[in-house]
């Protein structure tokens, strides 16, 4: 076998090993996310004595605010780029994209800087979510109804 | 027992991502947009409603839960409105999230400087 082929093949495998590397590093990273939520509900229902849908709020606000902070004291990219998804999809991601968005674009200015890109990156998950439920909210409305 | 579904379900929505991303050509962007649709698709037949149920917080973190919160909004006004409730109330459940995410990120904006 030659060399080059021989790298090649080796390549292939490598790739394949860190893809499935990296698919369990998100789910263990995303799972621990969805526990961290289900601990957070627990504990805002439990002393603050509200409902389950409240503390779910709550608990929102609070992994936006964490997600925020961490971004912009600068250690969450470093988290984003070892767990990939396991960060992105939960609603960390969405901070992480406004927060290094308005970090991104900080120095050229208030208004064209920071006002028009902080959706730069999570325009396009309100965008195809708003589009998206008003389409399959008439059809459910017109077929079934309502909720 | 709500953890460790919990834990199952947000890993497995993040590893179909991450799947997604390695193995197609498309970024991080295109997941997060088309994992929002899937929510409010699911939303429609009330599916999503049920996993929720089920499994409790895990399944309102991952960003599929934001279509779903923004169709189940939108119908709950469109009860009481007609179809110009939807308009009316798409926003209503996910207000606490974008809010928060907006004010948070414009304070700490202002108050870090970026590195590099």
């Amino acid at each position: 076998m030659e060399k080059k082929d021989y790298k090649k093949l080796v390549d292939k495998y490598k790739a394949k090993e860190t893809r499935i590397q990296n698919a369990i590093i998100a789910f263990l990273t995303g799972g621990l996310v969805g526990a961290l939520a289900e601990f957070l509900i627990q504990v805002y229902s439990y002393f603050l004595d509200i409902s389950t849908s409240d503390a779910s709020v709550f608990m929102i606000v609070t992994l936006i605010f964490v997600a925020s902070l961490f971004t912009a004291l600068g250690f969450f990219d470093k988290w984003v780029n070892f767990a990939r998804c396991g960060l992105i999809i939960p609603i960390t991601g969405f901070a992480h994209s406004m927060m290094s968005a308005g970090m991104e674009y900080k120095r050229e200015g208030l208004i064209y800087g920071i006002g028009s890109n902080i959706f730069k990156l999570a325009g396009s998950v309100i965008l195809y979510g708003v589009v998206s439920a008003w389409f399959f909210g008439t059809i459910r409305y017109l077929l079934f109804g309502g909720v | 027992m709500t953890y460790l579904y919990s834990f199952l379900f947000c890993g497995a929505v993040c590893l179909i991502g991450q799947v997604i991303l390695d193995n197609t050509k498309l970024t991080a962007g295109h997941i997060t947009s088309l994992f929002v649709v899937i929510g409010a698709f699911l939303d429609t037949f009330s599916i999503y409603d049920k996993i929720i149920k089920y499994v409790g917080g895990g399944a309102l973190v991952p960003i599929t839960s934001f279509g779903h919160s923004l169709i189940h909004g939108a119908l709950a006004k469109a009860n009481e409105f007609g179809i110009i409730g939807l308009v009316m109330g798409m926003f209503d459940l996910t207000a606490a999230g974008i809010t928060s995410a907006i004010v948070f990120t414009f304070i700490l904006t202002l108050i870090f400087k970026p590195k590099d």
